[in-house]
C-alpha cells in the first residue's frame, strides 16, 4: 500500500460518500486551538453499535460472526482511527447474570483485536437495563463520563442504565458541571445510546428526560451526537445540535414508524449483512467540520466459523 | 385500596372532576394484565365518549404502560392494581408499549387502543 500522508489525503482517495456538514466561527474556533497548543491536524473516530453479542435468532443466522467481520473490517482501513467508540448494546440481554457476564468477557476479547489504541465504551439498554448498569460497569467501567480529544470535548451520557429510559437528574446535573468551564463556541461531541429527542416513542425510540439534556446542549453552538439503538442511519437537527444515528452490527430495524411493528428487517440471504456497518467519522483541523462516512460490511469476507474464534 | 392509584388520560378525558366511587362503579371496567413480554388483552376496544376504566396489573415484573399519542406514561408494579380512567373523544387508534425494560422479547410488547364511533 502507498503510503498516504494523513487522513485528508486517505479521504480524498476514498471520496465523501457520507453527509458533511458545517457552521460558522471556524476561524475562531482554529485561533482558539492554537492559543492552546492543541494538535491542528485532522484526525478520525470510527463509531460502531449495537453488535448485540449473544444473540441468536433467524434475523442474522451469522451473528457468531458478524462482530469479528466488522473488527477485520476496521484493522483493514489504510490508517487506523484515533479510537473507536461503541454506542451501546454491546451484547445482547439476557436473565441470566452469570451469562451477560460471560457475553461481556467474549465481547471484550474479540475488540481487544482492534488495532486502534484507544476504545470508548458505553451500554445499550441491553447490557444495564436488567441491573442497573452493574455488569457493564464491572467490565467495562463508568456508564457516563466524558474525555477530552484534540480540542474536541467528548461526553458519554447514560440513558439506558434506568430502566424506563431516562437519564436522571443526578446525570443531567453531572452534565451541567462538565459543560459548564467550556465556552458557547467550544466543539462537543455527545455519544449516547438513545436518540436524546423524541424520534419514535411509539417505538421506545425516545430518552424520558432527552429534552432536558438538549437544553442544556443549547447553550453550545457546536454540539453533535452520535447514537445508536435503531439500527440505521439516521440524521436529525434540534436548533444546531445534529443528531446522527448508526447501523448495527447485528440486523437493522425498518425506519422510524414505516410499519406497524419495530420487527428486524427479515435476513436476506443474497445480501447477508446488507445495512450492518460502522461510521467513520473525520473531524477536520478547525475541530468544526465532521465529516460521516458509512462502511457496509457487506461484501466483506464471508463468515468464519464460529468455534474458530473462540465463541 | 392501598397501592391503587386514579388517574386521567388528559387528552381523552371529558369528565375530569367527577370520580367518585359511585360514578366509577357503573362505569365499564377492562382489566389489562401484563407479563413479559405481552399486554392481554394486546388490543383495547373502545367508544367515543364511553368512559372506561383500565385495571393495570402485572403478573411476574415492573412494567410500563405508555401511550405516547395520549401522553400516558405509567408504571405498572407488581402486586399492586394502577387504575387508569379515560373518556375517549375521538375514533382513533393509539400504540401502547411497555416503557420499562423488562428483557430480551421486551421489544414485542406492546399493543393498541382502537377508538370506535
Amino acid at each position: 500500500m502507498n503510503e498516504l500522508k494523513g487522513r485528508r489525503e486517505f479521504m480524498q482517495l476514498l471520496g465523501l460518500g457520507g453527509v458533511v456538514f458545517a457552521s460558522g466561527l471556524a476561524g475562531a474556533c482554529t485561533n482558539i486551538l492554537r492559543k492552546s497548543g492543541e494538535a491542528e491536524d485532522d484526525f478520525f473516530f470510527v463509531q460502531l453499535s449495537d453488535t448485540h453479542w449473544g444473540f441468536k435468532g433467524p434475523p442474522n443466522p451469522e451473528a457468531a460472526n458478524t462482530l469479528k467481520q466488522a473488527v477485520q473490517a476496521v484493522n483493514a482501513l489504510p490508517i487506523q482511527p484515533d479510537f473507536i467508540v461503541f454506542t451501546g448494546d454491546l451484547t445482547h440481554t439476557t436473565d441470566d447474570e452469570a451469562e451477560r457476564n460471560r457475553r461481556m468477557r467474549e465481547f471484550k476479547a474479540i475488540v481487544a483485536d482492534l488495532k486502534a489504541p484507544v476504545r470508548r465504551y458505553m451500554p445499550g439498554e441491553h447490557d444495564a437495563s436488567l441491573d442497573w448498569g452493574k455488569a457493564f460497569q464491572e467490565h467495562f467501567g463508568p456508564t457516563h463520563y466524558s474525555f477530552d480529544h484534540k480540542g474536541i470535548h467528548f461526553a458519554v451520557i447514560d440513558n439506558v442504565s434506568d430502566p424506563g429510559a431516562a437519564i436522571g437528574g443526578a446525570q443531567l446535573d453531572w452534565l451541567l458541571a462538565d459543560l459548564k468551564p467550556l465556552r458557547p463556541e467550544a466543539p462537543i461531541v455527545i455519544f449516547t445510546h438513545r436518540p436524546l429527542f423524541d424520534l419514535a416513542p411509539q417505538w421506545d425510540w425516545a430518552t424520558k428526560d432527552g429534552s432536558k439534556a438538549i437544553d442544556l446542549l443549547q447553550h453550545y453552538k457546536h454540539v453533535t451526537v452520535f447514537y445508536g439503538h435503531i439500527h440505521q442511519e439516521h440524521h436529525f437537527k434540534t436548533g444546531e445540535i445534529a443528531h446522527h444515528a448508526a447501523t448495527s452490527l447485528i440486523f437493522p430495524l425498518p425506519a422510524p414508524l414505516s410499519q406497524p411493528k419495530r420487527a428486524p428487517v427479515p435476513w436476506d440471504p443474497a445480501h447477508p449483512r446488507r445495512g450492518l456497518g460502522f461510521r467513520e467519522i473525520t473531524v477536520d483541523e478547525s475541530r468544526l467540520v465532521l465529516t460521516l462516512k458509512q462502511d457496509s460490511l457487506e461484501g466483506t469476507a464471508a463468515a468464519q466459523p464460529a468455534a474458530a474464534t473462540g465463541s | 385500596m392501598r397501592g391503587t392509584h386514579w388517574m386521567l388520560a388528559p387528552l381523552l378525558a371529558v369528565i375530569l372532576a367527577a370520580a367518585t366511587s359511585d360514578v366509577a362503579a357503573q362505569e365499564k371496567v377492562i382489566a389489562v394484565t401484563a407479563e413479559r413480554f405481552k399486554f392481554t388483552p394486546g388490543v383495547i376496544q373502545l367508544k367515543v365518549g364511553e368512559p372506561v376504566v383500565l385495571e393495570l396489573t402485572s403478573l411476574d415484573r415492573k412494567h410500563g404502560f405508555q401511550v405516547p399519542d395520549l401522553k400516558i406514561d405509567e408504571t405498572i408494579e407488581p402486586g399492586k392494581v394502577t387504575r387508569l380512567r379515560i373518556v375517549p373523544d375521538k375514533a382513533a387508534t393509539y400504540d401502547f408499549h411497555c416503557s420499562i425494560f423488562c428483557g430480551s422479547g421486551h421489544e414485542e410488547m406492546a399493543g393498541q387502543i382502537v377508538v370506535s364511533p
